[in-house]
């Protein structure tokens, strides 16, 4: 670049003048940064241009500097007090964005409540839920159980024998319903007490003559069968049934003196 | 040279800094903001406003962009033509067109300056018109080239040129 062709130009001064395009300026300063007899230039343009402004001044302006600094406390102090409309306006957005996310957060935390309070719910549900499975359950095995215990009761080739109450018990009362075919027998138990502690019904199948004693098994968990039937497996001929107290476990034979109940199978 | 330490430490939000670049560009930023306003009163209080923006906003300005003289005058300019745009001075002041610098300087029978009254007063007669007039409206007024250009009547290409002659005679003087 040709220095003196460039300051002969005329652009220092339009560039002190503020006359160029802020692109301009700016390669003008960088030509300056670069050229010492460049930067020369300007600052005599600049002294030149300043002596002849101040002689249009009214007076040498010193003195005013002293109000001017207490202006810039003040002044910094009225902008606190006096916000311009676009603060007035970014405090009122600032304030609106603030509201809004709070009220966003107690969404979330009234949404997340919600959602607890539904789990909980939802698991007392499930639970009542599976109490009635259960107890439907338990009633569609109990009403089995009870047309179970009806078929054989109606069905005709069902023998019935009645076991009367012996000395131990005289007011017991059992029936057995006898299915030859199926070597089931049905122990209807209601009649007999509640056996004590330690203590179980054994059920047994008798031949006559002579007297033969067979057990057929024990009335287990007599207090918890609600209907007090016990269905117990029979191939023998038996010709009478019995009923006796007997140890836990149940025992090889009889005890005879703690017979509760006796019948006879009455010959067809 | 411009004084880049004391720009540096005002934009650090230095007073004495401040006070130190207040006393060299405030009288040549008062001539320009009266030789737009003539009025006195009226360019004090403008001065005063143009270095509180110049306090607020100094971190704008940047030495890549221009000189710090510049970048006043473009405040100082900016804040003395609005000011002929506001109510209470258009009510006071009619007609300002007619007026510039020169009448300034010329009606000038003394002011307490480092410059020569009197110099200045001689200069501004050898001066020509064509001078005055160019750098009353590039330098105190602000405009462009091409406003310059329509306003005068002169070719956009010469303006530079014919301004650069201007300024060298008025160099000349003040060396003198």
């Amino acid at each position: 670049m040709n220095i003196q062709e460039y300051i002969d130009s005329g652009i220092l001064e339009l560039y002190v003048y503020g006359a160029l395009t802020s692109t301009e300026s700016e390669e003008v300063s960088k030509v300056l940064m670069q050229y010492p007899e460049v930067e020369q230039e300007v600052s005599e343009i600049e002294v030149a241009l300043q002596n002849l402004a101040s002689a249009a001044a009214p007076y040498n302006p010193e003195a005013m500097i002293a109000a001017i600094k207490s202006k810039l406390r003040t002044h910094q102090g009225v902008i606190q007090l006096k916000p311009s409309a676009s603060q007035k306006r970014a405090k009122i957005i600032s304030f609106i964005s603030v509201a809004a996310s709070l009220i966003f957060l107690v969404g979330i935390f009234v949404l997340l409540n919600r959602t607890n309070t539904l789990r909980q719910e939802l698991k007392v549900a499930e639970a009542e839920k599976a109490i009635m499975e259960t107890k439907i359950e338990d009633s569609e095995n109990s009403l089995k159980q009870t047309k179970t215990i009806l078929a054989v009761i109606r069905d005709p080739k069902v023998t019935k024998i009645p076991l009367a109450g012996q000395q131990v018990a005289p007011d017991a009362y059992v029936n057995v319903f006898w299915d030859k075919d199926q070597n089931k027998a049905y122990i209807d138990a209601m009649g007999l007490p509640e056996p004590p502690e330690g203590m179980v019904y054994q059920v047994w199948s008798l031949k006559l003559d002579p007297l033969t004693p067979t057990s057929m098994g024990l009335l287990d968990d007599f207090s918890a069968n609600e209907t007090k039937i016990f269905s117990l497996d029979n191939p023998n001929e038996s010709q009478a049934f019995g009923i006796t107290l007997e140890p836990a476990g149940g025992s090889e034979s009889p005890t005879m003196d703690q017979l509760y109940t006796l019948g006879v199978v009455a010959s067809a | 040279m411009q004084p880049d330490e004391l720009i540096l430490r005002l934009q650090q939000k230095d007073e004495k800094a401040f006070e130190r670049l207040y006393s060299l560009y405030s009288q040549s930023i008062f001539g320009v903001i009266n030789s737009v306003l003539h009025d006195t009163e009226a360019s004090e209080e403008v001065l005063q406003d143009v270095f509180i923006k110049v306090w607020d906003n100094c971190a704008s300005y940047s030495s890549k962009k221009g000189r710090f003289f510049t970048w006043l005058l473009n405040i100082a300019r900016n804040a003395a033509i609005d000011k002929t745009r506001s109510k209470s001075f258009k009510n006071q002041k009619k007609n300002l067109t007619q007026e510039y610098f020169v009448d300034i300087i010329e009606s000038k029978n003394s002011f307490s300056n480092k410059m020569d009254a009197i110099g200045i007063s001689k200069y501004i007669k050898t001066l020509g018109d064509e001078c005055k007039k160019v750098i009353n409206l590039l330098f105190f007024k602000g405009y462009t080239q091409k406003e310059a250009s329509e306003e005068l009547n002169i070719p956009l290409g010469t303006i530079k040129t014919r301004n650069r002659l201007c300024i060298s005679k008025l160099r000349e003087i003040l060396v003198e």
